[in-house]
């Protein structure tokens, strides 16, 4: 997998992620590519604004599109967080105990087919698929 | 995003375009929020959105609780199949009042 991206984790440099993703996944149907687009919102702020906190590091982001699935993997050298040991909200609550927390990690979940994540050399590596074929 | 809004009939009317996601969802909240001070009757019109990120899921929960808290009521229109998807599947469908 050699198509990377090397960014500063910053809310700001969000749209240039989206950019270089949405580059090369235009032969994607619509539907795939707005999934992909909420997908990459989650990861890439999750990593803006809690990896390096408070202060800034760095992202690498690389992707591979294959004929029938696309995959997608997230690396960063903040605080150790496996985003798959977060808990699922309750979505049953009405609106006066509602909060948003976790959601979208639990919306990536929903989204993706498969989702791994590792500690290595003091890296957090997040690897996601999706396939193509939809549901 | 762009967001167009308009009076009418003494409702206010936001058009929204492109993403309401963690970039402009912050922008979004600032413009919403307050609008329910002067307004009985917000409608948010998602014709044009591509997705709403759990961001954009937090401004449209809060902008709900601030309707409820203030006496007053907002509507989602016209929401495209893939976000009626991410509403429901994040237990938000049957909270929000969509049209």
């Amino acid at each position: 997998m050699k198509d990377e991206l090397y960014v500063e984790a910053k809310i700001e440099n969000m749209n240039m992620v989206q950019d270089f993703i949405c580059d090369r996944i235009k032969d994607c149907s619509v539907s795939i590519q707005n999934q992909i687009g909420l997908v990459i919102d989650e990861i890439f702020s999750n990593i803006a604004n809690y990896a390096y906190n408070p202060t800034v590091g760095s992202a690498l982001i690389r992707i591979a599109v294959l004929d029938d699935d696309i995959t997608l993997e997230f690396e960063d050298d903040g605080i150790p967080y496996n985003p798959l040991e977060t808990e699922d909200p309750d979505i049953t609550l009405d609106l006066d105990e509602r909060a948003i927390g976790g959601l979208g990690i639990f919306l990536v979940k929903d989204i993706m087919d498969y989702m791994e994540y590792r500690h290595e050399d003091n890296k957090n590596i997040l690897t996601i698929r999706k396939r193509f074929k939809e549901d | 995003m762009d967001v167009n809004k308009t009076h009418y009939e003494g409702e206010t009317i936001y058009s929204l375009s492109g993403k309401l996601d963690t970039v402009t969802a912050p922008e979004f909240q600032k413009e919403l929020i307050p609008e329910f001070d002067a307004a009985k009757s917000i409608i948010v019109d998602f014709t044009s959105i591509t997705f709403v990120s759990s961001a954009g899921l937090r401004v449209l929960l809060m902008g709900e609780k601030t309707a409820k808290v203030k006496g007053a009521s907002m509507t989602l229109r016209k929401v495209p199949d893939d976000v009626m998807e991410i509403f429901k599947k994040s237990g938000l469908a049957r909270i929000f009042t969509i049209k």
